[in-house]
């Protein structure tokens, strides 16, 4: 066989496990690939002889007839994720040299499963940022290419997890998704992103940005690998007290491609201004799709879609800057040099300007002013109360016997890097217009491949579906995928 | 709202982050952007809405007041970068 890192999931799994190939083949073909990928910038800390050692583990394992689907399965880690004594230090200054002395139940669960750890994966610092461009290790650079010949950004946070799966320097990869960070790097790189229900993944061992927030999930080719990687990063854990207290079902199973009688919301309040004409079609193409599919399509609304971004946006920083209070020189990472009579506020202030990058040190200081006192009311609790109102619009549409919402996934194709240079934060902010919502609703999304602009760039659209029903959100997106036929890749220039 | 440079200052100072006195100008203008876009949250009525306090609707786990786990010293200084006989060292906090 030769391209096995081209592979996906089901079908590394399926060659795996009738003995076609092992799994030390597998793992070395994505070693190859990432060996020859050093221009995506998308591994940051390769992890080869940890790789093979558990690829050989893998094998011994499927000869024993005790496989899974992931046994065997090369994948990337987002840096964000705790692995132990492996560097994790969600791409800041201020956690390097940071060696976890435990593992995040993620990727526990994943390797408990068999699968093979590649290496850590790019991403924006402490997952804030939509272009991958805040990185303690620099830019990611997405596969794909503009017709102009410019590199073009892969998308963020989870930027590096969107590059490798794209590019095939890996089979899947983990991401995190707090506003956005999986399904819109998805959307630019032609992958396929799955943000859980809040929940539903543990957030132990996760670096921390925003709590009532965050949560992981797979980034992969297909839709059928999302629901098989999402089965095994899924799991009831004590460990992270939000975790809830709901069996996790067989994904897969629920991909029948079947979705006749299903009613599918277009929300009105999406149609933004600006929105370009190609992305508009696309999700009526889409909207088409599902139609002939069998499904109702159905007009929405919902009206506070428009005060997300400035919730989040309160709301978000405003969890950082009381999680990222920890970051403080003394118990992990870095700790700045000090001068002669420099007292502990010095050391704080020193370490945390050296070690926070401008976005990070930004939603900081944010955080701080609105949760401080005179603002609270003002900002974060007003946010906290716009918030329960969007939640309330998703839940009245869902009472309206609504299966789920198809909207765009970002509002254009992957733009160049560095084109938002000198930009105003804000401008940045606004490219999470579509995916911010469904976050402060805890919901779960999924972003699908669907088309090509006429740039040749890839275009996602986004599936919302019902608190913990991922597997049928998978099987909407299924069809989707299958509808779409979506098959191109970049052409290999790096 | 606008944010003055000694708001500015004093945010940094709660944020423990040290900028620079020539920073201070530009770091107000960004602030004040960003709040400016917050605003927009004024024209809702909130009036009766609780503030959402969690996503789903389920009480917070409790398990048993007893010690699960511990006795680790070492793999918890293991990245400090400053320990010693057992501590985390810090400069000195008490004159």
């Amino acid at each position: 066989m030769s391209d096995l890192n081209r592979l996906t999931i089901a079908e590394a799994g399926a060659a795996l496990r009738k003995g076609e190939v092992t799994s030390l083949e597998l793992t070395d073909a994505c070693l190859a690939a990432i060996e020859g990928a050093g221009a995506l910038n998308a591994v940051v800390h390769g992890t080869p002889d940890k790789a093979r050692e558990m690829a050989r583990a893998a094998d011994t394992r499927i000869k024993s007839g005790d496989a899974t689907p992931m046994t065997g399965i090369p994948i990337g880690i987002k840096d964000v994720f705790c692995v132990k004594g492996v560097p994790s230090q969600a791409a800041s200054r201020i956690l390097e040299g940071f060696r976890p002395e435990y593992e995040s139940t993620v990727t526990q669960n994943l390797w408990d499963a068999g699968a093979v750890m590649l290496g850590k994966l790019n991403m924006d610092e402490f997952a804030m940022g939509s272009a991958n461009e805040n990185s303690c290790y620099g830019r990611a650079v997405n596969p794909w290419k503009a017709a102009d010949g410019r590199e073009l950004t892969p998308g963020g946070s989870s930027g590096g997890s969107a590059a490798a799966v794209a590019a095939d320097l890996c089979i899947a990869a983990t991401g995190t998704d707090t506003g956005g960070s999986i399904r819109q790097p998805a959307a630019f790189t032609g992958t396929v992103g799955l943000r859980p229900t809040y929940g539903r993944v543990s957030r132990w061992g996760v670096i921390a940005y925003a709590s009532s927030l965050d949560q992981a999930g797979p980034m992969t080719k297909t839709v059928r690998d999302a629901a098989i990687m999402l089965g095994v990063m899924a799991s009831v854990d004590d460990k992270d007290s939000t975790s809830a207290d709901i069996p996790v079902p067989d994904f897969e199973a629920a991909l029948t491609g079947d979705i006749r009688g299903k009613k599918i919301g277009i929300p009105r309040e999406y149609r933004v201004d600006g929105m370009p004409a190609e992305i508009d079609l696309l999700w009526q193409k889409g909207a088409d799709m599902l139609r002939d599919a069998g499904a109702e399509i159905v007009d929405i609304s919902l009206p506070h879609t428009k005060y997300a971004l400035p919730a989040y946006y309160v709301i978000a920083p405003a969890e950082a800057s009381s999680n990222l209070a920890r970051y403080d020189g003394v118990r992990y990472g870095r700790r700045a040099k000090l001068g002669q009579g420099d007292g502990i506020t010095e050391m704080y202030e020193k370490t945390r300007a050296e070690g926070f990058g401008p976005e990070v040190q930004r939603r900081i200081m944010i955080g701080t002013y609105v949760l401080s006192a005179g603002f609270y009311d003002a900002y974060y609790n007003r946010a906290r109360k716009v918030r329960a109102l969007i939640k309330r619009d998703f839940d009245e549409a869902y009472a309206q016997g609504i299966d789920s919402i198809l909207a765009p996934a970002t509002p254009s194709a992957a733009f160049p890097l560095g084109a938002m240079d000198q930009a105003d934060p804000v401008q940045m902010y606004l490219n999470d217009v579509f995916t911010v919502t469904l976050n402060l609703a805890g919901l779960p999304g999924i972003s699908v491949p669907v088309g090509l602009d006429k740039q040749g760039l890839p275009l996602g659209l986004q599936l919302i579906g019902r608190a913990f029903e991922e597997g049928e959100l998978l099987n909407q997106a299924l069809v989707l995928e299958r509808a779409a036929g979506f098959v191109a890749k970049p052409e290999r220039w790096w | 709202m606008s944010i003055t440079e000694n708001e500015a200052r004093k945010v940094a100072h709660l944020a423990r982050i040290a900028v620079e006195d020539e920073a201070l100008p530009a770091l107000a203008r960004e602030l004040s952007g960003i709040l400016q876009f917050m605003e927009q949250l004024n024209e809702v009525d909130v009036e009766g809405v609780e503030p959402m306090t969690g996503v789903t609707p389920m009480r917070l786990k409790r398990h048993e007041d007893v010690v699960t786990t511990g006795g680790m010293p070492e793999q918890i200084l293991s990245n400090a970068p400053d320990a010693r006989e057992g501590f985390f060292a810090v400069p000195k906090v008490v004159e």
